[in-house]
Formats: structure tokens, sequence, C-alpha cells
């Protein structure tokens, strides 16, 4: 949450000071293109190059982008060029995908930077023909003398335009949304092309001229040492150039390990087994999940801290009509994006070029500088496009890897991590604990939610994505609450997965939501509509009405509570707002004797904004997000001595095309401006289908992973 | 030195009949489109056609596959099913990341080879060993039933 805040606040104050833009004549050596900004590159023949300036990786920023700035610039789709662009902050701002963020970041400002190319190609056509500015439009890539109707190609204007100063950006006029005729169009995937043809342009199908390939060996311990290894037989293996050891320096780095260097990834990956490595594992030996349970069993009965508070909750509990409580459990998850880690490096003495799919490029030539000692500018990182990122790649630590092993090999490096180094040296989901209490009154109201959560630290604070305030709906609308952490200190790296927080929390407290409706003898939906329209809320950014059209929405279209549905199956509800987005999910399971369990259908109806700028894109997001949620509820990473039991796909059940459901995904807009995509209809998933469960064989789901076994043996105690 | 057939073409290489094709394909002969993803057929990323056949290329060692017809992902336009689903997958905007979908292609056009009209319980059984990270799947689905002609809906459920 704070980190969300932090960078939008940092690239408000960017936007503020004049988006740090560059203009000038760069014409290339060919003479045939202009740089006219930063962003936007003229060819003379009229085809416009746009920058998309954050990493993709799967999002569809490199698409959506340039869709801001050619809207402004009046392009048509058909002539506009994309290139992701540097990782130059000074140029572009921050540059990240993480958060939701893109848009929220970017609606205004690409915009605007579109805004500003048009008005200096206007200027030009302005000194040309000796007309007022303002006696020009623009259309289709043309600059257009209004009363005369004679026409200018970008082409024609794009060298004079880059002499000319540029404007404002916080004074220029913004195209009408109502005469927006990209934004809102659907615009498929620009790299999408060479993807189906297999073209090489995912970080892992880097090459440089004398290049060679390395694995990097460590313990599956966190926090261990290297004590000695003998490298002998490795480097007698075959294909195998060298091996060296390396010192750790930073746990979001360089850590203690064993580089083998080959002429193919393969014979690298092959020679490891020759290793022997000797490992101080002391550190990490009390780290297991078994003894994690016990511990947060046991602190859920002591006092922890309170983090927030409001009313009497013990009063209330203590008044209550009617109480029930709950333990609720949520595992550690790995993100295993497609690709696995990667990261090209070349150092000369000039400085060190970094070739590498990341989310966080920026931090990840300051992490490479700060590892290998050398001043940030001397770093430059090249974006590759990623295959997929789910918040892992938004740690560099194969880059700082890829960059140490390079300084040492003397030659270009590919590093290449094997699934089972991915899952092994993962910065996980964190797990988490949860005591829940809930009081109704006696008109059959929520009077009381009390909840202890029992999280993960790491040096003392909450670890890294560990934070157990989210944004549930019902802290929000509870007149008595508390909420109270209490802390398991661990050395295992945690970090963020796709909606941080929000996709362990939003299961545990809509979950418990529904188990209060019933409780309470109301209808889930019928039940929340009730509270959304009798609280205004207390968090400023979050609005109750916008939660209540989605809700109100999204049963009607699942025709919800209409249909009697055969038994065995079961609708379950939940509502969930992250990174600015409002969802509201409906899912229709089936669940058989044995108690394997699959979602037949799911609705979503989300609000983020005024406008849905790439529908293809949009609901794609929304389709993979409640997949990948549902996904997640037969995964887990657990941990025996310091390490993760599971090593590759075999070990860690995924959505795989059997069971993924139909998906009916649907947008309102609101008048806010548009927000993120990639998060938000995630964490609402997991409730929805463990209420949905319930409905359908009346087993509360209050541990994740959802194991039939575990069903089965519900009902048979049912 | 090794002589493969790669979409169509021989191709050297000097290397042990060991190597998984994978790592032959993407290290020696510089084709990359077919990737790598948990080395231990369980994801499909790196699968290619031997002889039609979708094979996990990160398991099988190029000694295995000498006397073969090897496709690609670079390839597989060669074939009019690789052809529409390359078309179909543009048109139904399937991506996300991508990673997978040279994988999913070239499973789906081995299906298409050997059942034509594939429907929903044809394309589950065949499309499973597949992993999209993404989770595309609903996207995939319209696809493959596009390209084979046939109308996109999913018709698992009434
Ligand atoms: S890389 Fe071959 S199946 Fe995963
Ligand atoms: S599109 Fe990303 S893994 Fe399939």
């Amino acid at each position: 949450m704070d980190t969300s805040r932090r960078l939008f606040l940092q690239a408000g104050a960017a936007v503020g000071g004049g988006l740090m833009l560059g203009f000038g004549v760069r014409t290339d050596a060919a003479a045939t293109a202009v740089t006219l900004t930063d962003y936007v590159v003229v060819a003379a023949d009229g085809s416009v190059t746009v920058m998309a300036k954050n990493p993709e990786i799967g999002q569809g920023a490199k698409t959506m982008l340039p869709m801001l700035i050619a809207e402004e610039m009046d392009l048509p789709w058909s002539s506009v060029r994309i290139e992701t662009a540097a990782s130059d902050p000074k140029r572009y701002g921050p540059q990240f995908a993480g958060g939701s963020m893109t848009t929220t970041m970017n609606w205004l400002p690409m915009r605007q930077v579109g805004a500003a190319a048009r008005w200096m190609l206007i200027a030009a056509a302005a000194q040309k023909t000796g007309a007022p500015h303002d006696a020009f439009a623009t259309a289709d890539g043309q600059v257009i003398h209004t009363p005369s109707g004679k026409r200018f190609t970008y082409g024609a204007l794009a060298a004079d335009a880059a002499k000319i100063s540029p404007p404002k950006l916080d004074d220029l006029p913004l195209k009408d949304p109502k005469a927006f005729t990209l934004i809102g169009q659907s615009k498929a995937g620009y790299d999408s092309p060479k993807i189906v043809r297999g073209e090489p342009i995912f970080g892992i199908d880097m090459t440089l001229p004398g290049m060679v390939y390395a694995v990097y060996v460590k313990s599956p311990v966190y926090g261990a040492r290297l004590i000695s290894c003998d490298l002998t037989a490795v480097k007698a293996a075959r294909g195998v150039r060298d091996a060296f050891i390396l010192k750790g320096t930073d746990w979001h780095g360089l850590q203690d390990g064993i580089a083998v260097i080959a002429d193919s990834w393969w014979y690298a990956q092959t020679a490891r087994e020759q290793l022997k490595p000797v490992w101080d594992e002391a550190a990490g030996a009390a780290h297991d999940s078994l003894a994690y349970l016990e511990q947060a069993k046991q602190l859920v009965k002591g006092r922890g801290e309170v983090k927030l508070s409001r009313g009497d909750a013990d009063g209330a509990l203590a008044g209550a009509a009617k109480t029930l409580s709950a333990f609720y459990e949520v595992p550690f998850l790995a993100h295993v994006p497609m690709e696995p880690q990667n990261c090209t490096a070349r150092v000369t003495a000039d400085g060190v070029e970094i070739w590498a799919p990341t989310q966080n490029p920026n931090s990840g030539g300051e992490l490479v500088a700060r590892t290998l000692g050398i001043a940030p500018e001397k770093v430059v990182v090249h974006m590759r496009r990623s295959g997929g990122g789910f918040g892992r790649r938004l740690e560099n630590d194969y880059m700082a890897e890829a960059a140490a092993i390079a300084q040492k090999a003397g030659a270009p490096v590919k590093l290449v991590w094997s699934r089972e180094d991915d899952i092994a040296y993962d910065y996980f989901r964190p797990g988490c604990y949860h005591q829940l209490r809930a009081g109704i009154d006696g008109d059959g109201r929520l009077s009381v939610y009390d909840c202890h959560s029992v999280t993960f630290a790491r040096d003392g604070k909450v670890a890294q994505g560990a934070s157990i305030e989210g944004n549930a709906f019902a802290p929000l609308v509870t007149p008595n609450f508390r909420l109270t952490q209490s802390l398991i200190p661990s050395t295992v790296p945690t970090g963020y997965l796709r909606a941080p927080t929000s996709n362990a929390i939003a299961f545990v407290h809509e979950s418990f939501w529904d188990e209060i409706a019933h409780a309470a003898g109301q209808d889930p939906v019928a039940f929340r509509l009730a509270q959304l329209d009798a609280h205004a809320g207390d968090k400023a950014d979050y609005n109750p009405g916008r939660m209540r059209r989605v809700l109100a929405a999204v049963a009607e279209r699942a025709n919800w509570g209409q249909a009697a549905l055969p038994k065995g199956e079961g609708m379950g509800v939940a509502t969930y707002f992250s990174h600015r987005g409002y969802f509201a999910e409906i899912a229709h399971v089936r669940v058989a004797d044995d108690g394997q369990w699959r979602v037949v259908k799911v609705w979503a109806v989300g609000d983020v904004g005024s406008h849905i700028i790439n529908p293809t894109g949009a609901y794609n997001q929304v389709e993979g997000s409640i997949m990948d949620g549902i996904g997640s509820m037969e995964a887990s990473i657990t941990f025996e001595k310091g390490r993760a039991v599971q090593t590759n796909f075999q070990d860690i059940p995924m959505m795989r095309m059997p069971k993924a459901p139909q998906i009916d995904a649907h947008f309102l807009t609101s008048d806010s401006p548009p927000t993120g995509l990639g998060e938000p209809a995630l964490p609402p998933i997991l409730p929805a289908v463990a209420n949905a469960i319930f409905a359908a064989t009346g087993i509360r789901i209050r541990k994740l992973p959802l194991l039939p076994e575990e069903i089965a043996a519900g009902r048979r105690v049912a | 030195m090794l002589t493969l057939n790669i979409n169509g073409k021989p191709r050297q290489l000097d290397v042990l009949e060991d190597m998984p094709l994978l790592w032959a394909l993407r290290d020696v002969l510089d084709l990359k489109g077919t990737k790598f993803g948990c080395g231990v057929a369980q994801c499909g990323a790196c699968t290619v056609h031997v002889d039609g056949e979708a094979t996990r290329a990160c398991v099988t060692p190029v000694g295995t596959v000498l006397d073969a017809k090897i496709t690609t992902i670079e390839g597989v336009a060669a074939s009019p099913q690789g052809k529409a689903l390359q078309a179909a997958w543009l048109d139904l905007d399937v991506m996300q990341c991508g990673y997978c979908q040279a994988g999913q292609i070239m499973t789906a056009a081995a299906l298409l080879a050997r059942t034509p009209k594939p429907d929903d319980t044809a394309i589950d059984d065949a499309m499973e060993g597949n992993l999209c990270r993404c989770a595309t799947y609903k996207r995939i689905r319209a696809a493959i039933k596009t390209a084979s002609g046939q109308s996109a809906d999913d018709r698992r459920e009434a």
C-alpha cells in the first residue's frame, strides 16, 4: 500500500514540474527520421515511432501507453511503430511494472506527451504559413489548415517542429473524451505477430557475440553461507569453461554461490551436479511450515499489537446477540513466471550493459552498480519483453548475479535459472494466519469485527509483502472493529505477488463475511448491499457507492439467487477493492463426491474509472487474474529445514485448460480517472470460489490450499 | 557432427547425442522460438513436432530424433493448420506475456492435423500439458476453434 502511494506521489511531482520531456532535432543517420521528443520519432514516410516507457510483462503496457500518445496526436494506429524506451528515469520518470500503476500514473502524462508533439507540429505549420496556431486542426497524421483545407503530413513538418520550444504541458488543452477515436478501441498486442512466428524478443532470447552461458548455484536454505566448494570436477566437465565462487552482498541481490560458465546453458546445468558445496545452513534451519503454524496458533491466543481500532470490540462481542469465531490459514506461494529468471550482461572498461526481463529496470541498474561498486551512470539496462512477472521481477537479484559473473568471466554472460532455481530462490508470497471473531446484534446487523492476524517479520519489521492491513470491506463498514497483529520472525525472503497482501487477505475476510451473512440468516449479496448502503466508509480512497454498483450489476448478470442448482453445485460472491479498482465476482462451482471441484463459470464486474483504454487487453487481464486466482487456491510452498519442499511444476498445481472456467467479465465506468487492471480482479475470486463451495456442500473453506481430500473428509463428517 | 532435419532443412551441429533438442535449437542453432519453461516435461513451453507429433523438446535427446522431421514454431506456418492458428491467435489477441504461446500453437497444430474439428473435450485433453501462467485459456480455446472453422463458443456447459 505504502509503496504504491509513494510511487504515485513521486510521479505526480515529476509531472507537476513539467514531465521530463527532451526535445530537439536529432535526425538519424539516414536523415529520414526526426526525434521530436523523447517519446515521438517521426519518419519522412509519415510512420511515427512512439516509445513505451514501462516494461512489458504481459500486462499490455507496450500497446496501451502508446495508444494514449497516439490518441492526442491523431495518429492512425496503422502508422504507429512502438519501441520500448531506454531505462532512464531522468527522461521518462519512474519506470516499472508494479502495483497496477502504469495506467494510474500515465493516463494524464502520456496524453500530455502526445498533445505536446501535436502542438509542436501545428506550430511548425503555423510558422511555415504565417497563419495563427488556432487556424489548424489535426487528423489522420496530418496538420490541416482549417480555413483552406490545406494539409501537411507530420513527416513533412517534423524537422521544423523539432526546433520549436516545447509547450508547458500543464497548459496544453487535451482532447475532449467524446472525440476519442483510439482510447476505448481494442488494439491487439503490438509484439504479437512476432510472438506467433517465434521471433527472439524475450529476455531469455538475448545473444551477444562471444557470449557464454552461466548457472549460479546457491544454497536452497535462506541465509546460508558457503564454506567451501571443490571446483576441480566441474571445471573438467564437458563444455565447461570456468567455475568460480562469489561472495554474497545483499539478500535483494548477490548471495553466496558458485558460477559455472559453459558453451551452452545445458552443459553448465549438467555440470553443476558435480558440485558438492559445503554450506553453513544454521541460519535457516529453524524455518519450517509446521512450526510456523504451531507458533501462529499460540500467538493468536496472546495480545499482539493493535494496529487499527474503532469503537469497543470487546464490549460489542460481549453484548452481541450472536457471535462467531474462525481460524483462517493461507500458505506461502511462489511466483513462477513462465519465463525463468535470466539476464545477459556485458562488462567492459566503459561500464556495464544489462539485458533483462525485469519489472523494475531503474532499481535494477542501481543494484548492479552497488554490487560491482561502480557509478550508477555506468550501468545501462535494456528492458526486454518479460515472459510474465507477477511481482517476482520487481526484485533484480538475477541481474546482480549476471553482472558479477560477467565481470569475473571476462566475456558477455547469459545467466539462466532453472525452474528449480526459480522456485528455490523465490521471494515468496508470505503465508498468514488469522483468528477472526464477529458479533451480530439483535436486528441481524454486524456489530463487531475482530481480527488477530499473524504474519511474518524480517529484521524485526513486517516482511516485504506481508502486511495484513488490507482494504477489506468488512473492516471498513463495521462500527466496532479491531485489527491485531503478531509477528513470526523468518529468514525466508518474501515479496510481492500479483495483488500483494490482497491476494491473501481478501480470501480471509470475504470468506468470513460470508460466514457472518449466513449466521445472520441473510443472503450474502443482500447483506453486503445493506452494509454498503449504511456506511460511507472511513477511507478517503474507498467509495462504497462504486462497490455497490458493481455488486448489484454482477448479481444481476449471474442471476444470483434466481435458479435452483443441482446437488453439488453452488454459487458464491465476494467483493474487493484493491489497486484503486472495484470488483465484485460470483463463482459457480461443481463439487464431486470425492471432493474434486471445478469452477464452471465466473461473472465479474469491475469499475476502474472513466475509460477502458484498450478493451481487449483489459478483458484479457480480468480473465487471466480470475483464472490465476482460482489456480492459486490449489498451490502452496511449504518449508522444511529452511528450504522449499516443492521443486518444479509437478509439485505446484496451476490452472490448466480443462479447469479453466467460462468467464463473463464486464466493466462499469465512473467519473474517476482510469486505473490499472493487472491485479484488482484477482483478490475477490478466491473467496467467491470458497463461498460457492460452501453453498454447494455446506463445508466452510478456511484453509488454503483447497485440497479435494479435505472437502471429501468434510463431507463424511457433515 | 550430427544432422537434424529442422523445418525442412538439414542442420548440422557438433554436440553430444544426449543434449536435449531444446538446447540444441536455442543455443546451438539459434532457433529461439522454442521456449524453456521447466526442463521436465511439465509445462509444454518447449513443444515442437517430431514427425508431426507434439513433443517436449526439453526431454528429447537430439540422438533420438536424428532421422525425424522436426518442426518448430519458426516453421509452423508451412502447414495450413499452423498458418490458421497463427492468424486466429492474432485475431483473438490471445497473448498476454506470450512466452507459452509458441508451445500452445505447436500443440494445437498437432491436434488439428489429427482432429480437424476438435470439440471441447479434445481441446482439454490435447492442451492440458501446456501451461499458460497468464491463463489465457479462454482465448486459446476460442482460437483453436476459430482456426478449425468452428464457432468460438465454449460449449462445455449449457
Ligand atoms: S520446458 Fe519442456 S515441458 Fe517445460
Ligand atoms: S501468455 Fe504468458 S504464459 Fe501464456
